[in-house]
């Protein structure tokens, strides 16, 4: 009994500590638990030692000095992962010093968002408190005009962070997770982030002139592989006149087909160009972002290519598009066979990947599968299927306490471990809340 | 033109209006907004307007009957802060106060916006212009009316508002960094570029509003001693100041910062006229005090932070902490995409700082109608109120529903089992249009 009163004392010190309560091992009983690769289990446990999941069963009992969350009433998930974001790169959007997106240069393969993500971003603990622990952050904005030189092809690698650690390389999971690659659109669709196009956004250009643009690019993107592959060659070749190029060396992960490539591409048509690129390079890839499905699921469930969906709180690309056609295109690839995770493409709505999901299953998207393409297929995607994305044994102990499913906006996320510590929920949001009304 | 016509056929397609005398609709989980949740319950609505509102109510002869068991019925979603159905930009940028703009000249009754926002469930929508200006122009409050003219769609009898903007937006003329310098113009400075001189226009320009208010009083006595003056000058740009003095006209204010909102407050005292709505007010939550003893309201986002230095602030528990400082609270959009699901933003409010379904709700339907005085007409399932409904598959907070169906004064403007129903055959004609307009030349493969 005092050993009982001693571990809610525990729990109770560790809900306050912050960043992060340096232990790893934990025993939280009582729960309903929802494993993702499994049912749904009534009062059991889930038992994490050293940031693993040891056990998992009903009747598990505390190892020695190991302290117990007692979660009667609650369910446990595992973490949330947003398969896309900017987290860690963008602090204020507005102001470029705070931006570390979009480098100058059409080809930034060795570029690495992992050594410059923020751990002390407040964008971390915000994200993490709506039930995600980690996200992949990428280089890129996906804006196609974002440089003035007149566009990016290779943004650089994103990383999977965990969104708890004192040190970037703590956070980092993944630190490779992904290859950036804008693939080339005719009329790139306007981006629609949640404010209008302001006037001087760039009008488009004649349909010809879009079309040899975007010729051009497909054709420098086909020279860049084959430079890359000829560096490979002499990498192995090891003349005596080879010298070290870290642009074309971090290429090679890729043409291995060990580093996926995240094919930003929208429409039909450069959907299919990015399948038909793949294959011609044979390299992995992702598509990333799509804006409508067209005639690609067969292509895609085929080849086993997997889709990073955007936002779904998307308007329609086009005027006389069905008005639900963003809110149905989760469905649309998952009904084509094509395995599915989200993402949010941004940093301000990062937190919000949960409800994209739930938007998706309003509109036709199974529940289970909103669920799990928020989980499971994200790690499976991301190639870390052995160690996040579900409540199994062995994987990290990266797990959400809720009151309800958290994909609903009134479910509160009650505590939160990540590789088996807990974390802090605060944020800038609840201390300017708990400040501002003590206000007299 | 294919535009045009793709827009009239979806106009046709989609426009339907069953102009039924009577309607009831039945078996629904009748959420009143005011008047608590009514289970198995049925609202009858006669001639545009709710006539009964209760359980077993049975309908008269001719009625339209709908029966939405299992579903949810709650009145149609207001948004505070919308730029839908503007033609054109939305800022009339060149001076620094351009009250004599108004947005009644530019509502574009064809914007496509209209109807997606109509099939989220949003019936009412306060339609304001940008925030490139310390005094913007002149707005109006519409119904989401899909199909009628740009006249027909004005909420009669609401009162007019003007648009204020503090902060970041109507100071940026005056610097114009060049990263936000649009391409191709030149970088004019526009006073103000501080906002030290955004609440200096604002004090200049009720200066002289009421001078010439005082001009038009010594003008109208001295008319009426039947003495026969030279009238004062017609000044398009002070009339509407001077209706915001009368207080005829509302003041919706952008704005970001407790400072600047305070400013504004204290300019209003100054000058003796009312904040209607603070518009954004993302740190409203640090004068709740003030505001709520100004006697204005608050027009916010559900969880908007950190796109600039002004949001960066931000926290989504404004609302709640709002709500319990006695603010009148409302959740808004100033997106044509959010606008589309305002009942998810409120939603949020319950996760940020515990609010009831009830108070959540209010902040989507009756606070906002009490914010744009329309809450006589509006904004709940009462007896005598305008039938505009929306049902829902399931409870409007959850993240899993869809508005199904949607009635404004009665009449059906979109239903969702129609639209799905007509989009092949929308298809068909779409492509015979396209193939049309493209004439032999092969279709241009990335236009579908």
């Amino acid at each position: 009994m005092t050993k009982l009163f001693l571990t809610l004392a525990l729990a109770g010190f560790y809900c306050v500590a912050a960043p992060a309560a340096e232990s790893n091992s934990v025993l939280i009983r009582n729960a309903t638990i929802h494993p993702v690769t499994g049912p749904e289990v009534q009062n059991s446990s889930v038992l994490i030692i050293d940031g693993r999941i040891a056990e998992i069963g009903p009747k598990l009992v505390s190892r020695g000095a190991i302290r117990t969350v007692d979660a009667r009433g609650l369910h446990l998930y595992p973490g949330l992962i947003n398969a896309a974001t900017n987290v860690g790169l963008v602090e204020i959007q507005a102001m470029r010093d705070t931006v570390d997106l979009d480098e100058v240069g059409l080809f930034n393969p060795e570029l690495r968002a992992a050594t410059v993500f923020n751990p002390s971003s407040e964008h971390v603990e915000v994200t993490r408190a709506a039930g995600i622990t980690s996200v992949i952050s990428l280089p890129g904005s996906g804006s196609r005009r974002a440089s003035p030189a007149g566009g990016i092809l290779i943004t650089g690698q994103g990383a999977l962070m965990h969104l708890d650690g004192w040190t970037w390389e703590e956070m980092a999971v993944k630190p490779g997770a992904v290859m950036d690659l804008l693939f080339p659109e005719v009329e790139p669709a306007p981006r629609q982030g949640s404010v209008a196009p302001r006037p001087g956004s760039p009008t488009p250009r004649p349909y010809k002139e879009e079309e040899r643009q975007y010729q051009a690019r497909l054709r420098e993107l086909s020279e860049f592989f084959e430079q890359a592959r000829r560096y490979q060659k002499a990498m192995v070749a090891g003349g005596a006149d080879f010298r070290r190029d870290l642009r074309l060396e971090a290429m090679i992960p890729v043409l291995e087909g060990q580093q996926p490539l995240a094919m930003r591409a929208e429409r039909e048509r450069s959907i299919r160009d990015a399948v038909a690129f793949a294959d011609k390079e044979k390299v992995k890839i992702i598509i990333a972002d799509p804006r409508e499905i067209g005639g690609t699921g067969p292509l895609l469930k085929e080849r086993h290519i997997p889709v990073i969906l955007g936002r779904a709180f998307q308007l329609p690309m086009r005027d006389d598009d069905p008005y639900d056609a963003s809110y149905m295109l989760a469905a649309q690839f998952y009904r084509a066979g094509v395995k599915i995770c989200f993402g949010t493409f941004d940093v301000q709505f990062a937190r919000n990947v949960g409800f994209e999901a739930a938007q998706a299953a309003a509109f036709g998207l199974p529940r289970e599968e909103a669920l799990k393409a928020l989980t499971i297929n994200s790690a499976e995607i991301l190639g870390v299927g052995d160690r996040l994305g579900s409540i199994e044994k062995g994987k990290f102990g990266d797990l959400i306490l809720t009151d309800g499913d958290p994909l609903e906006a009134r479910t509160n996320i009650r505590q939160m471990f990540i590789a088996g510590r807990e974390v802090s929920l605060e944020s800038r949001h609840t201390r300017e809340y708990e400040k501002w009304t003590k206000r007299p | 033109m294919t535009r045009l016509c793709l827009i009239v056929l979806l106009l046709a397609a989609t426009g339907w209006r069953a102009a039924a005398e009577a309607l009831l609709i039945r078996n629904a989980t009748v959420l009143t907004v005011t008047k608590g949740t009514i289970q198995d319950g049925s609202v009858l609505v006669e001639n545009g307007k709710i006539t009964a509102v209760g359980q077993n109510l049975s309908a008269p002869a001719g009625a339209v009957v709908v029966d939405a068991g299992g579903k949810f019925l709650m009145p149609g979603l207001i948004d505070c802060h919308s730029h839908t159905a503007i033609e054109g930009g939305v800022n009339e940028g060149t001076v620094s106060d351009s009250s004599m703009v108004n947005i009644e000249d530019v509502l574009d009754p064809m914007d496509i916006n209209i109807y997606r926002a109509l099939a989220g469930g949003l019936t009412v929508s306060n339609v304001l212009h940008g925030s490139a200006n310390a005094i913007g122009g002149q707005t109006v409050v519409i119904k989401l009316r899909w199909g009628k003219t740009a006249q027909e769609m004005l909420l009669a009898g609401a009162k007019p508002g003007i648009k204020f903007a503090l902060g970041e937006n109507p100071k940026r003329q005056g610097y114009t960094p060049p990263a936000v310098l649009p391409l191709g113009r030149p970088a004019e400075r526009r006073f103000p570029g501080t906002r030290m001189g955004v609440e200096d226009v604002i004090r200049q320009s009720f200066v002289e509003a009421k001078n010439y208010q005082a001009d038009w009083q010594v003008y109208r006595q001295r008319v009426a001693r039947g003495e026969h003056p030279v009238a004062p000058r017609k000044d398009l740009r002070l009339e509407p100041l001077v209706e915001v003095l009368e207080g005829k006209r509302y003041v919706h204010a952008h704005c970001y910062r407790s400072d600047e909102i305070l400013m504004l407050i204290r300019v209003a005292d100054e000058m003796g006229f009312k904040i209607r709505t603070l518009q954004h007010a993302l740190e409203a939550y640090k004068v709740a005090r003030e505001i709520a003893e100004h006697g204005a309201s608050v027009s916010t986002f559900s969880d908007w932070w950190s796109y600039k230095i002004e949001a960066f602030d931000a926290t989504p528990y404004n609302v709640a902490i709002l709500t319990r400082k006695g603010v009148l609270v409302s959740v808004n959009s100033d997106s044509d995409e959010l606008q589309r699901h305002l009942n998810l933003e409120a939603a949020k409010s319950m996760r940020y700082g515990g609010l009831s379904e009830a108070e959540a709700l209010a902040l989507v339907t009756i606070n906002p109608a009490k914010q744009l005085g329309i809450d006589d007409k509006v904004g709940s399932i009462e007896v005598g109120k305008s039938a505009d409904l929306a049902l829902f598959e399931g409870h409007p907070l959850s993240n899993y529903s869809k508005a199904l169906r949607v009635w404004i004064d009665g009449h059906e403007y979109f239903d969702r089992d129609k639209d799905l129903e007509t989009r092949p055959d929308f298809e068909r004609k779409k492509r015979a249009l396209e193939d049309k307009d493209n004439g032999a030349q092969q279709r241009l493969p990335t236009r579908r």
